[in-house]
């Protein structure tokens, strides 16, 4: 009962009940003296929605441990509603987060990049040159973008043409300045990647974003979104929502009509197909992913680009001692969401206490669902459950999927004041 | 008083492997947690910490067979079996 008449009254009750919860299963169970005694180190590396939440995780349940928490950017952008910056309806600053009440938390919070790992000698090394040691090291990295796969879009011309892609808040800021100095008649670009990728509705939402503000600001503008699937996430309710809408402002290019983009011209503003050559006014290419360069120098991501993972400890499957969340991870049908981060950096950290406690990991079974805006107060979701099955998280049949395509407004709007929610609880959790 | 509240987690909790004295929170309750969380929380989303376990099962059960409407609940609450539903009532009762 120690650790719960520790909590400080700002501490988020959430936090406080759980390890409660923890120190009475302690009490009535006897901890093994390994815990009690030795000061155990977990390194996380990523400070998003799924490294972050597991620090939380990790320190409240156990304030004896040594968690440090390794990210480089010492503000956070959360991509989840970010597109709703490009629409003008929803400040940068709100997407904005720092980890002082992190650090305060007792974490030891190391605002550097990690440049290798050496899962024998168990020890992460950082671009100061420094070595941390860890017991268990967690990967929460998120995505690296592939700047070799689309000819002409390397990481210098990011500068110019934004992904807005990661939790960087410079390439949000940039995008929304080209939409808004763009004139009004421009064509709007948006090319997506093929699966998986971080995000899987997130680039339908974003193009519906920036519609809801070319159609108030801008009505004799086009958007295209040049895609390399040939079917996408609530496509339906997409659709039939765009519409609705934005009547005759967004075109779905599939890889059948030429979707696949070949290459980009900046200085000509074109984006090439083996089809088409659009001229666009603003371009947003989204590239295609994989891992973060972090978990293939730690030996955790396979030939795929992605790492395989245990679902019940998310312990890599290549290396002993390294666990991996996140969008990183190849979590079966789990998505690459914010959403499921969060549950995963919490899931993960409960098997690392066991696993230190000498115990096994206990199998869960999560929920996923992921909101996209459409217009303002207008949302729509996809929901799934799933649990582990041989191996990887499958959805349970019958439960799960979209938003009904026939609902009434009212219905957008409350699903649009839970994606709001989701985001207020979430953020106050981790970074608050 | 922190003896009735913690009880059922100490239920859930006893149906993990012998031993188990590191958990984080009952592995079913993560399925739950992420929107609605042990107490606290936001206005728009319904609050389940400290709700007795009666309504919330009921609530669970009408959400599963549409028998009670909903925006997102029912597509979820169809993922979950009796056993599962009473046990995450349990915990959410025990919450303040």
């Amino acid at each position: 009962m120690k650790a719960a008449s520790k909590n400080a009254p700002h501490e988020p009750s959430r936090r406080r009940v759980l390890r409660s919860a923890a120190a009475v299963a302690a009490t009535a169970f006897l901890p093994r003296p390994s815990i009690a005694q030795s000061k155990r180190r977990v390194v996380i590396v990523g400070g998003g929605f799924g490294g972050a939440s597991c620090a939380r995780a990790l320190r409240s349940a156990d304030p004896k441990l040594a968690v440090t928490l390794v990210e480089p950017r010492r503000i956070y952008m959360a991509p989840p509603l970010s597109n709703a910056v490009l629409a003008g309806i929803r400040p940068l600053a709100g997407q904005q987060f720092g980890y002082d009440k992190i650090a305060a938390a007792g974490i030891t919070v190391v605002h550097s990049r990690a440049t290798a790992a050496d899962p024998q000698a168990r020890t992460v090394t950082l671009e100061t040159g420094d070595k941390l040691s860890y017991d268990r090291l967690v990967l929460a990295p998120g995505i690296s973008l592939r700047f070799d796969a689309i000819r002409g879009y390397d990481q210098a011309a990011a500068a110019q043409v934004p992904h807005a892609w990661t939790a960087d808040g410079d390439q949000v800021a940039l995008l929304r300045r080209q939409i808004e100095s763009m004139d009004d008649g421009g064509l709007v670009a948006i090319t997506v990647p093929a699966s998986p990728s971080r995000c899987p509705p997130g680039p339908y939402e974003r193009a519906s974003m920036i519609a809801y503000y070319l159609k108030t600001n801008k009505p004799r503008s086009k958007l295209v979104i040049i895609d390399a699937k040939d079917e996408f996430s609530m496509q339906r309710l997409f659709q039939s929502a765009w519409k609705q809408l934005y009547p005759g402002l967004i075109e779905w290019v599939s890889p059948s009509k030429g979707g696949d983009v070949a290459s980009i011209d900046i200085a000509n503003k074109t984006i090439n197909t083996d089809f088409d050559t659009y001229k666009y006014a603003v371009a947003n290419v989204i590239p295609p992913q994989r891992a973060a360069s972090i978990t293939m120098l730690a030996g955790a991501a396979d030939r795929t680009g992605w790492c395989p993972v245990d679902p019940v400890s998310f312990e890599s499957l290549q290396q002993k001692n390294i666990h991996v969340i996140g969008d990183a991870a190849l979590a079966g049908a789990m998505p690459k969401s914010a959403f499921a981060a969060c549950v995963e950096g919490e899931l993960c950290a409960d098997s690392i206490l066991r696993l230190f406690a000498g115990e096994k990991p206990v199998a869960a079974k999560l929920t996923s669902n992921c909101f996209s805006l459409v217009a303002r107060d207008y949302a729509i979701s996809i929901t799934g459950v799933y649990r582990p099955v041989n191996g990887f998280y499958t959805e349970v049949e019958g439960a799960g999927g979209v938003s009904p395509l026939d609902a009434p407004p009212s219905f957008r709007a409350q699903e649009a004041k839970f994606a709001d929610a989701w985001f207020r609880t979430n953020t106050s959790e981790i970074f608050g | 008083m922190i003896g009735t509240r913690l009880f059922p987690a100490v239920l859930l909790l006893a149906a993990m492997p012998a031993g188990a004295s590191a958990a984080v929170l009952p592995p079913l309750v993560a399925a739950c947690i992420g929107c609605h969380p042990a107490s606290g929380g936001d206005p728009a989303i319904p609050r389940l910490a400290g709700r007795p376990d009666s309504e919330i099962v009921a609530a669970m059960k009408a959400f599963r067979t549409g028998g009670r409407s909903a925006t997102v609940m029912d597509r979820i609450a169809k993922g979950f079996d009796d056993a599962e539903i009473a046990a995450i009532a349990n915990w959410y009762a025990a919450q303040k």
